[in-house]
């Protein structure tokens, strides 16, 4: 049963086969097992019970009626805590809830728990939060455990960032849906590493009300689901105006389930090849060779594209990502809410203890930096200068959907997923800088892109490659990244039940 | 007790930036006399030949609160003095994940104030993030328009009354750099008996008119009129309450002096002024203290002072630590703020009354006070300097009407009750035109009292004060109550006459020498004798037959 897609799942519930409260409890349990993954930052078992109970007594009204979903840690739910795993929010409880919660929450979806994260979303390998890192549950499982003969603890995988506990929430089967945040691919690398679906759909499509913002002209709420279907029918859900977000456009169509038989006979996949970067690895390559591969057989038209600013976007990305996280942790100063130092000499003095105390090194590094790019004799040169390569890149994406391509088909990493002792090898900006490298171009460009897990690697971890389509496409986009889900076969990771995998390897 | 501490305000006009807001255009060469810090304003044709005289130069920084019963990003409501904390939103209190809602009302206000100053309104305007670390400045930046306001280029035109009786209109323009829009901060209540801040955020985020003033006046008088010009234009458009002392008009001068056709002086910023007529005292004050230094062989400091309003003084302020970078960026959650020309320049699917449209905010411009004065001294006759009187006072102009509307005295006698008898008394007891006990009706009935001869001038006053205090009772009820009424019994002014006749032999001796002028006294000791109540002609007639 945890093993289903959704929709499977709402199937059985409303012919009576399980009960939300049954289903409820079935996930609590899961958690348990899976503590060691430290996908939850918090659980909200008491709530997710009543809730689960609600969708019992009331005649069950949709697809999300009664499914358990986890909720990355930097959306605001209303008298739960969240902590954008930063001590600075340690305690923090928010008064409202986010639009895209609340709107999962008015279709009786029922939230698990506070998806765990690199502090403040800040990190690509969600090693870096205040709760510890997430452990990728694919690591825990037969086909890595065997694969590569991990015997220890210390042998796992790391989930990939920023939303690896979303990411690890879904693919362990805690949840049946998760919500991320994608500024610059921090919903589809771990999606991708996890080996789930994950979806950024155009900025400005779902309300940023409520999300606590990385980079407000990238974020994006991020969906990640079991299957594409999944990730459609949630889409159809959260899209469209907000009133509490002056960026929202309306939803160019309502969007339900996605045609099962759709036909790519028409259209055309774009291979861009300045994606074909070093450090690629040979079996990403391999899947990525193979799915263009699908497309030419089904009678796709499959060219080369060029997006020549590529190679700028990532440099560009830091410098507009790091001036807007000055300016935007500005507000943590102790006063209103978060953390306060008790050194309290004077206000500059409490400031700067708090901030000093409440924030981690690479969010004070990135404060550091990005009040630099803004400062006066800088602001031409590195933040003026940033936002035109940006329009450069968004133009080369613009120039690529106007000659006809209907969807960019590239990797969403590098490779799979590292073992936690090899990634923490280097520091979080070379990761930044090495994992994001495919996907935040989409985020500069606003444009939807969604990763589709596509097989496991040899050493028995998730690989994803990565569709990108031009705004406000979202629907085709979804359509064809199912038409690649259909035909790839990636395995469930409920055909080896894991936790058990785990017990026996740990002495 | 906590004091009110004004270091909030004072912190956000501290941020404007200095440089460029004196134009490159050489100044209209002004006189100062450093004996009297009022300035003339006319041009001066021996000044052309004192070119070493010193002058004073003078720009403004006016934050305007946009009167609008919510903030300017977020759905709290706007009141003066409600309990701390009681109007502050999530977005006010700048709870992480809320995001910024422009109040289409606000941005409606700075459009007609741009179009009521000949601004240029901006189709497309901008906002961006400044930057600094202040407890009542809660996301740690103001969102302001620094790149490109609402409004740009526009021209303030205001009078100045010259000459002894103050009688000759001397207009004058300022030219207007810019209206945006912007936040307003928090309060900071400091506490120095326990050694603690304490903040109120009601006001943080309020809608404010920031209007950048180009330094095109000379002296405070100057400032003081384009200031209250203002204050009366905002006012009669409702989009500002204009009141200073309530903060909702701040007012900060930029004053330097220098030799006319030389470049300008070094520059200070005074601040903390909260009248119309603190502003021009302080400004008289800085020009006369930078002439000073400047005679003495000193240099004038860059820098931020204080008017202190008890000494009449400017002192320095303590300077902000070290050089401020507001390290400003665009606001990336709120869209270019867009304008449109009229209904037919909308695009499909906007709806026309979210949008806003120019044309539509021109249409609805109320009577501006300059066209005001100019129809009152067309239509009634009064003097430039009566129209500036009933302008400025609010409701005065209408309360002058509604007099008209119910006498047949002419317009031209009528003013002088309204600006000197009525005015007079509402000064007096601190009230608005709205409170008079005395209501338009009322005063037209004593007026004509007087027009039509049942009462002589002196005692009309004499009825209005009785008025004034018994509210309610007619001019005919008093005049009766107190008998008051023209005293015409021929027989009785005789006798009365006849006493003064006796008693005064002096001057009928001088009246029969041909000094005529004398005539008038003994007409003032028979008003004396009547209260006021003789018919002056028939007295006078008498007083004639009894001197000749």
């Amino acid at each position: 049963m945890l093993g289903l897609f959704f929709l499977g799942v709402s199937l059985a519930l409303r012919e009576g086969r399980i009960s939300p409260t049954e289903l409820c409890k079935k996930c609590l349990n899961r958690i348990k097992k899976t503590q060691h993954l430290n996908a939850y930052i918090t659980v909200t078992e008491e709530s997710a019970l009543k809730q689960a109970q609600q969708s019992e007594v009331r005649l069950l009204k949709g697809p999300l009626d009664g499914i358990p979903f986890a909720v990355k840690d930097n959306f605001c739910t209303k008298n739960i805590k969240t902590t954008c795993a930063s001590k600075m929010l340690k305690d923090y409880t928010p008064p409202y809830n986010a639009t895209v919660v609340q709107k999962l929450l008015d279709q009786g979806a029922v939230l698990m728990g506070k998806a765990n994260l690199d502090e403040f979303a800040m990190g690509a390998g969600c090693t870096d939060g205040a709760f510890g890192p997430v452990k990728n549950p694919w690591s825990y499982a037969a086909p890595y455990r065997e694969q590569t003969g991990a015997m220890l603890e210390s042998d796992w995988a790391i989930t990939g960032g920023s939303s690896g506990g979303s990411a690890a929430a879904v693919a362990s089967l805690t949840s049946y849906l998760a919500l991320g945040s994608d500024t610059g691919g921090s919903t589809r690398n771990p999606g991708a590493l996890c080996g789930v679906v994950a979806l950024k759909p155009t900025y400005g499509l779902l309300s940023r009300h409520g999300l606590i913002p990385l980079v407000n002209s990238m974020d994006v709420p991020g969906i990640m689901a079991r299957s594409v279907n999944d990730a459609a029918i949630v889409l159809g859900i959260l899209q469209g105006l907000d009133v509490r977000d002056s960026t929202t456009v309306p939803a160019p169509s309502p969007l339900t389930e996605l045609p099962q038989d759709f036909d790519v006979k028409n259209i055309c996949v774009g291979i861009p090849k300045e994606y074909h970067a070093p450090g690629l690895s040979e079996e990403t390559l391999a899947q990525w060779s193979r799915v263009a591969d699908l497309f030419e057989r089904a009678g796709a038209q499959v060219k080369q594209v060029s997006l020549p600013h590529t190679q700028y976007s990532i440099v560009c990305y830091h410098v507009l990502c790091h001036a807007e996280v000055a300016s935007n942790m500005a507000r943590f100063d102790g006063l209103e809410y978060g953390h306060r130092s008790q050194i309290d000499s004077s206000t500059e003095v409490m400031y700067a203890s708090t901030r000093h105390e409440g924030f981690n090194d690479v969010v004070r590094g990135r404060i550091l930096s990005g009040n630099y790019f803004l400062l006066k004799q800088n602001y031409q040169h590195y933040f003026v200068k940033a936002q035109k390569v940006r329009r450069l890149i968004a133009d080369d994406f613009r120039n690529v959907f106007g000659s006809g391509v209907d969807v960019l088909l590239t990797p969403t990493t590098l490779s799979d997923a590292a073992c936690y002792q090899d990634f923490t090898q280097e520091d979080n900006r070379t990761r930044s800088a090495q994992e994001d490298v495919f996907t935040q171009p989409a985020n500069m460009a606003g444009l939807p892109a969604v990763s589709v897990p596509t097989a496991l690697s040899r050493r028995g971890l998730p690989i994803g490659l990565q569709l990108i389509g031009p705004a406000l496409h979202d629907k085709k986009l979804l359509s064809v990244a199912q038409w690649i889900e259909q035909r790839v076969g990636f395995p469930s990771i409920s055909d080896w039940d894991y936790s058990r995998e785990r017990s026996a390897h740990i002495h | 007790m906590a004091a009110f501490c004004v270091a909030a305000s004072e912190l956000l006009h501290n941020m404007k930036q200095i440089s460029g807001f004196y134009p490159k255009a050489s100044c209209v060469i002004r006189r100062i006399r450093t004996t009297n810090p009022r300035c003339d304003s006319q041009i001066q044709p021996r000044a052309k030949s004192t070119p070493q005289q010193l002058v004073g130069v003078v720009g403004l920084e006016i934050h305007a609160q946009i009167n609008s019963s919510t903030k300017l990003f977020s759905g709290s409501s706007v009141r003066f003095s409600a309990p701390p904390n009681s109007l502050v939103s999530f977005f006010d209190a700048s709870l992480p994940g809320t995001l910024p809602v422009l109040n289409r009302r606000c941005v409606e206000a700075a459009v007609m104030t741009g179009l009521a100053l000949n601004c240029n309104i901006n189709r497309k305007s901008l906002f961006d993030r400044k930057h600094y670390f202040y407890a009542d400045l809660p996301a740690g930046y103001q969102i302001t328009q620094q790149r490109q306001p609402v409004a740009v280029d526009g021209t303030l035109t205001y009078s100045l009354l010259e000459g002894k009786k103050r009688s000759q209109v001397i207009r004058k323009n300022v030219h207007i750099k810019q209206i945006q829009l912007e936040q307003d901060s928090g309060k900071s209540l400091h506490d120095d008996v326990h050694s603690q801040t304490l903040i109120d955020l009601n006001r943080a985020g309020v809608g404010l008119m920031e209007l950048v003033m180009e330094p095109d006046m000379s002296c405070g008088e100057e400032a003081a009129a384009a200031v209250r010009e203002l204050q009366l234009i905002l006012q009669a458009l409702g989009t500002c309450q204009g009141n200073m002392s309530e903060g909702q008009l701040r007012v900060d001068a930029n004053v330097s002096v220098h030799r006319p056709g030389e470049p300008l002086g070094v520059r200070t910023e005074v601040k903390n002024i909260n009248s119309v007529r603190y502003l021009a005292r302080a400004i008289d004050y800085e020009i006369q203290r930078q002439i000073g230094i400047l005679q003495r062989g000193g240099t004038v400091q860059n820098e931020t002072r204080a008017y202190d309003s008890k000494s009449g003084e400017t002192i320095p302020m303590r300077d902000k630590e070290g050089l401020q970078d507001y390290r400003f960026m665009p606001e990336p959650n709120l869209p270019p703020l867009i304008v449109y020309e009229d209904n037919a320049s909308l695009p499909a699917g906007i709806d026309a009354c979210q949008a806003v449209v120019v044309q539509k905010i021109k249409e609805g411009l109320p009577e501006l006070p300059s066209i005001k004065r100019d129809r009152l001294v067309q239509t009634y006759g009064i003097l430039p300097e009566h129209s500036f009187t009933l302008v400025n006072e609010d409701g005065l102009v209408e309360y002058f009407e509604a007099v008209l509307m119910a006498t047949k005295k002419e317009p031209r006698k009528v003013i002088g009750w309204v600006t000197n008898e009525l005015l007079g008394h509402l000064k007096q007891q601190d009230l608005s035109v709205s409170q008079s006990p005395i209501s338009p009706p009322a005063l037209a009935e004593l007026l004509e009292l007087q027009e039509t001869g049942h009462i002589s001038s002196s005692v009309a006053k004499q009825v209005f004060q009785k008025m004034w205090r018994s509210p309610g009772k007619t001019a005919a009820q008093i005049t009766q109550e107190h008998d008051l009424g023209l005293v015409s019994d021929t027989a009785q002014l005789h006798s009365i006459c006849q006493k003064v006749v006796d008693s005064h032999p002096d001057e009928v001796h001088a009246i029969r020498n041909g000094n005529k002028k004398v005539l008038n006294k003994l007409m003032g000791l028979v008003q004396k004798e009547t209260k006021g109540r003789a018919d002056p002609v028939l007295v006078r007639k008498i007083l004639q037959e009894k001197t000749s």
